[in-house]
């Protein structure tokens, strides 16, 4: 999402003459797609869109369910956006140079775009035996943004046993959903780890010693971590098990996983919080944690140990659960509650966290004070600090972050702070032999599909070889030919199955391509994916799905254990 | 004592019940050509021996090429098979359609012809077979499970069943698919590496008008199919690229039960026959089979005894072929046992040529799924296996590797091939399958020519290596015993010797330095580790004076070829290398950069100058970052073992398990100088090679130099091709590489004299060999060859003009 204080429904008079404008220096391969656009969406775009000052383009055009842009700026700002010269002249231009022709991706175009950041994980078998309740996963990112602000973290924990999955979804900027990609599961897993080991991790740092490894990780490349940031990140999560080694109080209590994960959320929000208070003396860490605390993210993290799965859950990205009934149908069961306006409870909730005479600022227009979509989030200190803590912060900071209007303005009617929270929602389920998979997405893809389509889609691609009743000839007379007839005939329909060999990327295709009966419709899609940069985020939010599947011989051993 | 067979279930219930019965000899290797032979021949009498209707129908068998390629790969088969006197031919695809009218032929290039390949019911055949060995007073027990084999010092001494115990001196462990876990069973467990795959045959009900019974068995390795003909209709498989392997974990009766069909898995070999034989679309159906077959890590079956308990023989891992195989392997077997080896060399099936390395379940599993497919794809020269790599490899495997390194694997030991230059780039791995020149033959022509120049660094950590020291002259005593050349040589130098066996045939050749007066270190191919420990062991006294160490990952050995070796050692030395100081076949323990105690010896196992240096592996990576960074401005290179092997077979070094096996004896290749005949006591194999040498040999190891082949467009000859002496049929090759300073092709080969009359052998002399033409076959082509016995020297040695040289050859590469 753009950093930049971008348009969206209130504050801006946008002008409706006034039509977006697009630089001159814009990147030729992109000039390619305007025809397509202008044939096709240039009358949504018209009036809605306008052009902002670092060369981003927000635009929220009205048939977008939602709008991903969740600031307002102040109504000043509004005399940034003189265009200096219209599309429309513009796209004439174009016109003349170049005859009109529809533009199409192939097939295998298509494919290396969808596949670009996919990446799958099988537990690996020791042997032919797997004991682990999960099977492995497979997730994918397509971005809208430019950078992708979503984020994605998966590891097995290697001095607990269980494994984390995270979806991420940031919001202002990707800084805040990097760190807490990075950083969160380190959280977690000190959390889950026992004093004992607490004191041997402790130990070893104080005398030099190799460390216990904590997690392994399982990482796209495109993944990264910070390398700035690392120690800095290190000496915070050194003081939080030091201080749980000293709040322990020497009986040895069995670690509830659903308060670890509340601790780890409520922990992490309030070191990024500290970090950017104390600043840093080297300027580029300096400016890097006062950005991560100035822009947002959501979480969505899955804990999945043996049968016992739980989901830990800030803002409003989704776990699912696919459960495959007796009859081999798929039904969807909701692992987590969205913290938006569309929660009642939680709107509840922040009314009565602050004064009546706030009850009707404090959620205005389906928006927190009427700017966040999330209720609840990391990071986004605007929205947590008091206003003077804001301003010296501000002042003190470096330049870059000063000259940054964005960050100066105080969100309205901000009297009670903090109006929000990074505390999780944490919900516990115990696997059954049949939950077959768990989908964890940002909001990118549940805008997009219904949840039971997705459960569906999901399901049947995992299946889809052994949905197939095997054929057996048993008696009857069958020849040759009829039985390779029918043979080809269960080829072909595997065969479109199998064009992903990753669940992710399946679900993105049906979620970017999905014409209005259901099916991937390659036009579409194509259209889709070859929107410019600038022009994407208007259609299509950033999608990232993990796609976790169940080892359903494990958990059905699990339940005849006991 | 009595001879006893014991089946778990009922005899001849396993896979042998639902083995497809086609009895095929066409096959790669000529120990497994001879194998089948013998068992068609067995067969074919077997009902007249015993009475017993074994359905033996000699069909023939039609083996069809899609490909240029796979012709070539059937010519070759078809000139060894002619050679040991089985029929064959290649025939057009016109005559395939006259001797099997049901067939589509438009997509065929050729075909062999093998007309007394045969088809029999396999049960019937081991009923016929028991049958015969209890009238000749063998007892079979049925439904009788081993419990295990029980074992002391080191002998078989009986079986433990769960219906007692019987006592016996020699066990045969041929549990098909379950040898693996019988092995493990035993209290000292006997590595038998095979896995099963599930394997799908289809069943037809007759044709309306029933197949003859003599119509003849179809392969279509291109296709991936085989089709015989069966009780009128058709019986078809095949063996598919996506295999599935099965019982992973041993005995499981849950999986044993689910063995069902799955005619998803068989819709492209349906697909593959119903393309092959159109009108078989109206044939009814009756059953698709699924009966796994046992496979093993190198597509050859195992047979042998065990490393480590006497008496423990092991028959197993037929890879889809024991029909085949059976008779003949019998055969061998039962030699072994009697007389203590077989009447040919099975090294190739050896038991031993396996270690418990090729064990783990995970590598099994993944190997036998690339090796099931292998059984129908191409086989091309110089092929390596992808799975199941990177298990053994040398410390300086990743820097190698960054360099370019390709690798081949030996014994589960990653070797390097050669080294890609950064700005080459080679074939992917399919397209890279040739009989013709390989896309490597500049790179390595340049490895070759550094050797010869200047000087390279081979990584050749996998040789097998041992230490025998002992505290007083044992261990003088027994190597004195078991190796044929003197070792008691002064301290500090290097014997080659042959370790014979009784009738002066080669066990191990390798190259023993004498590091003190009581202690020995001997260098062995790389396969021999299992085989040269057991021959060791076998004859070594119970003394604990006498310590047998097996050191081969202990160091890091690195060759050092080429006539600028000796200047990059005495720089990383300062010690004086020079031949005065340090002459050839010495062995001295040096420091070499900072780190101390390397063996340097002066040999490189190819005729060319240079030494090996025998590193602790510690060391490994500092002595070659020295050995490169010093050798630099002599113009140092890596190389790989492509390199090794022309430079090697140019000057006629021959290799054990490639050239010489336990059947060739020192005489018969030119090497009386490393037998010590007279060296004061007697040694394994002595009386054979006296009487040898006074009556001649019967076979000689001869080099031969290709005259009028084109290296561009000829195929390139392999190993086992067929010598022609004066157009008669004297022998095959047994390596071959190209000479990059003879500029021609080289192979390696014995020359037998058969008797013109009778096809006796009779003596080989030097004479004989040198006033013959010779001919090679490859692939049906005869190739003229100059017959030597002796390597040519410097014959055409490319010696480098002065005005050739340029400035860049001053630049370090």
């Amino acid at each position: 999402m753009c950093v930049c204080p971008g348009p969206r429904r209130i504050g801006i008079p946008v002008r409706s003459s006034s039509l977006p404008l697009f630089s001159d220096a814009m990147p030729a391969p992109t000039q390619l797609f305007f025809p397509l656009i202008r044939n096709c969406e240039l009358s949504r775009i018209y009036g809605t869109a306008c052009y902002c000052h670092h060369k981003h383009l927000c635009c929220s055009p009205p048939y977008i369910p939602q709008s991903r842009l969740r600031y307002t700026p102040h109504p000043t700002y509004a005399t940034f956006y003189r265009p200096k010269e219209s599309w429309w002249q513009y796209t004439q231009g174009r016109r003349y140079a170049s005859t009109p022709q529809k533009f199409y991706l192939t097939p295998p175009q298509v494919n290396s775009i969808l596949k670009a950041n996919e990446y799958s994980f099988k537990v690996p078998e020791f042997d032919g035996k797997n004991v682990s309740s999960v099977l492995g996963f497979d997730s994918n990112q397509l971005p809208a943004n430019a950078p992708i602000e979503d984020r994605r973290s998966a590891a097995t924990c290697l001095q607990t046993r269980g494994m984390l999955l995270g979806v991420f979804d940031g919001h202002a900027g990707c800084a805040c959903s990097q760190a807490v990609s990075e950083r969160l599961f380190y959280y977690i897993a000190v959390s889950l780890l026992p004093h004992e080991t607490l004191l041997e991790i402790e130990n070893a740092v104080e005398s030099g010693r190799a460390l216990l490894p904590i997690l392994q990780w399982h990482k796209h490349p495109n993944d990264y971590f910070s390398k700035e940031a690392s120690k800095l990140y290190f000496n915070s999560l050194r003081t939080y098990w030091q201080e749980l080694i000293d709040l322990n109080t020497g009986e040895s209590t069995e670690i509830d996983v659903k308060e670890a994960l509340i601790n780890a959320f409520k922990r992490l929000d309030n070191d990024i919080s500290l970090e950017a208070q104390v600043g840093d003396p080297n300027s580029f860490l300096n400016y890097l944690v006062l950005r991560v605390a100035f822009s947002g993210a959501t979480a969505c993290v899955a804990h999945v140990d043996g049968v016992d799965l739980h989901v830990a859950n800030t803002g409003d990205s989704r776990a699912m659960l696919g459960v495959q009934e007796e009859d081999g149908s798929w039904s969807a069961v909701t692992l987590s509650n969205d913290h938006n306006a569309q929660n009642e409870r939680e709107v509840e909730r922040l009314k009565l966290e602050h004064p009546k005479n706030e009850a009707k600022s404090v959620v205005k227009q389906d928006r927190l004070l009427g700017l966040l979509m999330p209720f609840r989030a990391f990071g986004d200190v605007k929205f947590k600090w008091s206003i003077d803590l804001q301003k010296r912060v501000i002042e003190s900071g470096p330049d870059q972050l000063n000259d940054n209007e964005y960050t100066k303005f105080i969100p309205p009617n901000y009297y009670t702070p903090p109006y929000l929270t990074a505390e999780p929602e944490v919900t516990y389920h115990r696997l059954r032999p049949q939950d077959k998979f768990l989908v964890l997405a940002t909001d990118g893809l549940w805008e997009t599909m219904h949840r039971q389509d997705v459960v569906r889609i999901v399901g049947e691609y995992l299946t889809g070889m052994h949905h197939q009743e095997p054929i057996a000839v048993g008696g009857y007379k069958v020849t040759l030919g009829q039985m390779h007839g029918l043979l080809t005939e269960r080829r072909a329909k595997m065969s479109s199955v199998f064009e992903d060999q990753n669940a992710a990327t399946h679900l993105i295709r049906h979620a970017v391509g999905n014409n209005e009966f259901g099916a991937v419709d390659h036009e579409r899609l194509s259209k889709m994916l070859s929107l410019p940069e600038e022009l994407a985020r208007m259609y299509r939010d950033d999608i990232t799905i993990i796609v976790v599947q169940f080892n359903s011989h494990v958990v059905g051993a699990y339940q005849k254990q006991e | 004592m009595a001879e006893v067979v014991l089946s778990q279930k009922r005899l001849a219930a396993g896979s042998t019940r639902f083995c497809a019965g086609i009895l095929s000899t066409a096959r790669h290797l000529t120990i497994e050509q001879k194998m089948a032979d013998y068992s068609n021949k067995l067969y074919h009498q077997l009902e007249q021996e015993t009475g017993i209707h074994t359905g033996y129908i000699r069909t023939g068998s039609i083996f069809l090429a899609q490909t240029q390629d796979r012709l070539i790969s059937l010519k070759r088969i078809n000139s060894r098979l002619n050679v040991i006197g089985i029929p064959s031919e290649i025939i057009s695809p016109k005559k395939v359609a006259e001797l099997h009218p049901l067939l589509n032929v438009h997509d065929l290039v050729g075909a062999m012809h093998v007309p007394e390949d045969a088809v029999v019911s396999s049960a019937d055949v081991a009923l016929a077979l028991a049958s015969a060995a209890s009238q000749n007073g063998v007892q079979i027990y049925d439904r009788t499970t081993i419990l295990h084999v029980m074992v002391r010092k080191g002998q078989v001494t009986g079986v433990e069943t769960d219906k007692g115990q019987i006592q016996c001196h020699y066990f045969v462990n041929c549990a098909g698919q379950w040898a693996y876990e019988l092995g493990l069973s035993n209290e000292e467990p006997v590595s038998i590496p095979l896995h099963a795959c599930e394997h799908f045959y289809l069943l037809t009900r007759p044709w309306e008008t029933p197949l003859q019974s003599n119509t003849p068995t179809i392969v279509d390795a291109d296709g991936r199919i085989y089709i015989r003909n069966w009780q009128g209709g058709i019986l078809s498989g095949g063996f598919e690229k996506n295999p599935k392997p099965i019982f992973t974990e041993g005995k499981n009766q849950l999986e044993i039960q689910n063995l069902q069909e799955d005619w998803d898995h068989f819709e492209p070999l349906l697909s593959s026959l119903l393309r092959r034989m159109p009108e078989l679309e109206t044939l009814e159906i009756m059953k698709l089979v699924n009966c796994p077959e046992t496979f093993t890590p190198d597509m050859r079956c195992i047979m042998g005894e065990s490393p480590s308990v006497r008496g423990y023989f092991v028959l197993a891992g037929m890879n889809s072929a024991g029909l085949s195989f059976g008779g003949g392997a019998g055969r061998y077997l039962a030699e072994w046992m009697v007389h203590g080896y077989p009447s040919e060399s099975v090294w190739e099936l050896d038991l031993k040529r396996f270690g418990a390395l090729q064990s783990s379940r995970t590598f099994l599993r993944h190997r036998v799924m690339e090796v099931m497919p292998l059984l129908y794809d191409l086989k091309v020269p110089r092929w390596d296996f992808q799975t199941g790599r990177q298990l053994r490899t040398s410390p300086l495997y990743d820097r190698l590797d960054a360099q370019g390194a390709r690798w081949m694997e030996k014994h589960g030991f990653e070797r390097p091939k050669y080294f890609v230059p950064p700005d080459k780039d080679l074939l992917a791995l399919e397209q890279s399958k040739t009989f013709y020149k390989p896309d490597w033959f500049e790179i390595v022509e340049s490895e070759v020519k550094c050797c010869k120049e200047a000087v390279c660094v081979i990584d050749m950590s996998s040789f097998t290596k041992f230490e025998i020291t002992s505290t007083g002259d044992q261990a003088l005593e027994i190597l004195q015993y078991l190796f044929s050349n003197d070792l008691d040589v002064p301290v500090g130098h290097i014997v080659h010797t042959g370790m014979l066996n009784e009738g002066g045939g080669y066990e191990n050749d390798c190259s023993i330095a004498r590091l003190s007066k009581r202690s020995f270190f001997m260098i062995s191919p790389t396969d021999q580790q299992v085989h040269c420990w057991a021959w060791l062991k076998k004859y070594m006294p119970e003394d604990s004076n006498l310590i047998l160490e097996d050191v081969t990952w202990k160091y890091t050995a690195l060759n050092l070829i080429g006539p600028r070796a000796v200047d990059v050692l005495s720089e990383l030395s300062y010690a004086p290398m020079t031949p005065d100081h340090f002459p050839s076949l010495f062995c001295k323990e040096m420091s070499v950069g900072y780190a101390n105690g390397i063996r340097v010896m002066s040999m490189t196992h190819t005729g060319e100058p240079g030494f090996m240096l025998y590193i602790p592996i510690e060391y490994a990576l500092h002595v070659y970052n020295e050995v490169m960074s010093v050798g630099q401005k002599y113009g140092i290179r890596n190389a790989g073992y492509y390199a090794l092997r022309s430079l090697r077979v140019e000057k006629f070094f021959a290799f054990w398990g490639q050239d010489l096996n336990t059947l060739t004896t020192p005489l018969e290749c030119g090497r009386e100088s490393r037998v010590k005949l007279d060296k004061g006591m007697d040694f394994i194999g002595r009386d054979a090679l006296l009487q040898q040498k006074q009556n001649g040999v019967y076979k000689r190891l001869t080099m031969f130099i290709l005259d009028d082949h084109d290296t561009d467009l000829d195929l390139w000859p392999w190993w086992g091709e067929p010598i022609y002496r004066n157009g008669q049929y004297v022998g095959k090759t047994t390596s071959s590489a190209y000479g990059y300073t003879l500029e021609r092709h080289v192979c390696l080969g014995f020359v037998h004299n058969f008797s013109e009359d009778t096809g006796e052998e009779q003596v080989v002399t030097a004479d004989f060999i040198n006033r013959g033409e010779y001919e090679i076959d490859i692939a049906g082509q005869r190739f003229q060859a100059k017959a030597k016995l002796y390597p040519v020297t410097s014959l055409f040695t490319h010696k480098r003009r002065k005005d050739d040289v340029e400035l860049s050859d001053l630049h370090g590469k």
